[in-house]
């Protein structure tokens, strides 16, 4: 194997990992742009899309498309209720309750997770839903075909929100305020709804990560959302948080460089990894790949 | 169409306007005027629905406002040309228009008057797929008017407009408003700039430390001895303008 089919290889799947923090990412990114809070339950509702989805398969026998698409859809809905109960009393608070605010609903889907007979705290092996083929791209470099649905799927979604955010009437309101509420006001957007949607939003890409995540690793169980959550959120920060091209490539990065250090025999470290850019970016250049460099006032 | 009485409006514990009336006829152009920190701004959030009055009434159409959420008033013809502009610098020019237009379901209304607009504003036109943050700050004005103009408002208040733009820019912003109120548009006007805020006016507000302190028709103004010597600067701001 030469190094450049090595490369290659781990390219593929580098992105492939990479577009599954994308999407994770991007709910944080957004919720961020719109009310400037890092919103530390996201994990959790990436671990509650992958529970979703398995149900919906060993259950309800439902095929695997289908699965994602409820997994979407109840976590829209969870993210949407989260929003009202727990952050927006909070928000004309200080923005540390608000964070300590997440990290509380955080540990609370953990361990309603844990006491949920269906959950538990034991892993669950996740279904085999399609039959996995490798494909040989070329010498030496192959694809499996669960990892090209992985990437099919997160990059058609992130297709679709570019579409949402640019060409939609709601899309250009979410833009506005995440500029200026009370100018948005003044246009006639109604900023809780608005609010409400982007956390629809973002929890249902969580979801759908989290679905293609435990397809991946054949595995679901209630910490799963910890490390790929902080992963994410590292993604997020190196593209630039609030800004949501950054949070596609700051994902595609970290799932690269993840791959990378894993295939370079350093696979103890590859958690770490993530840290240490994470450290690096707020150390060398805290407005991440794509933000302004302007210090936020806290 | 507008009547506005013994307004009151706090941030904590300043006492920002203190017992403010004002009405605003049907057709006419009324402007309010006053310095830097008179709490011009504060009436028209109030207005606007962005700040509450703690005291005071704000009636509009013979209805009273004063609790509903600012998307309702924007919904009902007032529309507010913020101060500093405030366009959204992240969007397009044809974007922002659009938002102008956010609670307008009908496409085709919108396209007509995004037209208008345009007509209005030649230059909007020129760099409809701009951001606008890169826009000049005269343009960026002309966009928040346009962009206001979008709901098809029955009454436009606009926040000093003129604010750090040249004379020649303030001298055809001013044309502008004036070409929206023949179009009828009722309009009020917040300016520093008296002299010219004044003479395009029907009627006029002295405001100061929150309290109004001199009204009466625009022309009786502009020659009374109190209001030259406090905000026309005497021969000095006939010279600027
Ligand atoms: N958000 C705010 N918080 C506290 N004080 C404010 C706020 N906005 C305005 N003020 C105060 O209210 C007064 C009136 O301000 P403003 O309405 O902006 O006046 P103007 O528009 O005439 O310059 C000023 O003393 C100002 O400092
Ligand atoms: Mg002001």
């Amino acid at each position: 194997m030469t190094i450049t089919q090595q490369v290659i290889q781990q390219l593929i799947n580098g992105i492939s990992l990479g577009s599954v923090y994308a999407l994770i990412a991007l709910g944080y990114t957004m919720v961020y742009g719109i009310i400037r809070l890092i919103n530390f339950a996201h994990g959790e509702v990436f671990m509650i899309g992958a529970f979703v989805g398995y149900f919906a398969i060993t259950v309800l026998g439902l095929p695997f498309i289908a699965a994602i698409i409820i997994a979407m859809v109840f976590c829209a809905i969870l993210g949407m209720i989260v929003e009202r109960l727990a952050y927006k009393p909070l928000r004309k608070a200080h923005r540390v309750a608000a964070l300590m605010t997440a990290v509380g609903v955080s540990m609370f889907f953990q361990n309603a997770a844990i006491a949920l007979k269906w959950i538990g705290a034991s892993p669950k092996g996740f279904p085999r839903v399609i039959e996995v083929q490798r494909y040989h791209i070329m010498e030496n470099v192959s694809i499996t075909s669960d990892r090209l649905l992985t990437m099919g799927v997160a990059l058609l979604l992130m297709f679709l929100l570019q579409f949402i955010v640019h060409k939609t009437l709601m899309g250009k309101a979410m833009r506005a305020v995440s500029l200026d509420k009370d100018t948005a006001q003044l246009m006639g957007i109604n900023v809780d709804k608005t609010i409400s949607f982007t956390f629809a939003l973002g929890s249902a890409l969580a979801a759908a990560a989290g679905v293609l995540f435990a397809l991946n690793y054949g595995v679901v169980v209630y910490q799963m959302g910890l490390l790929p959550g902080l992963k994410a959120f590292v993604s997020a920060v190196l593209g630039g948080i609030g800004i949501i091209p950054g949070a596609m490539l700051g994902g595609m990065l970290i799932g690269i460089v993840e791959v990378s250090v894993s295939a370079a025999g350093y696979s103890m470290v590859r958690d770490a990894v993530a840290f240490t850019i994470l450290i690096l970016v707020l150390l060398v250049r805290p407005a991440g790949l794509f933000g302004k460099n302007v210090r936020e006032k806290v | 169409m507008l009547k506005i009485e013994n307004l009151h409006v706090y941030y904590g514990a300043i006492h920002a306007i203190k017992g403010v009336s004002l009405e605003v006829n049907e057709g006419e152009i009324v402007t309010l005027i006053g310095a830097n920190g008179a709490g011009k701004t504060s009436i028209l959030r109030t207005i606007s629905g962005l700040e509450r009055a703690k005291e005071g009434t704000v009636e509009y159409m013979s209805q009273n406002i004063g609790a509903l959420p600012a998307t309702e008033i924007v919904k009902m013809g007032i529309s507010h040309v913020p101060e500093g502009r405030r366009v959204f610098t992240n969007l397009t020019v044809t974007e922002n228009l659009e938002l102008g237009a956010y609670l307008s379901k009908n496409k085709k209304a919108n396209a007509a008057s995004m037209k208008l607009v345009f007509e209005h504003f030649p230059r909007l036109h020129e760099r409809r797929n701009q951001v606008s943050g890169t826009l000049s700050g005269g343009e960026q004005q002309m966009l928040a008017m346009g962009r206001a103009l979008m709901s098809k408002p029955k009454l436009m208040m606009l926040d000093e407009p003129s604010m750090g733009l040249a004379p020649i820019l303030v001298r055809q912003i001013f044309s502008i408003i004036e070409e929206i109120h023949k179009e009828g548009t009722t309009i009020l006007l917040i300016e520093q700039n008296a002299h010219m805020a004044l003479s395009i006016a029907d009627k006029g507000y002295v405001l100061e430390t929150g309290k109004i302190v001199i009204q009466g028709p625009a022309k009786e103004l502009l020659e009374s001895e109190d209001v030259r010597n406090a905000y026309l600067g005497g021969a000095a701001a006939d010279a600027k303008c």
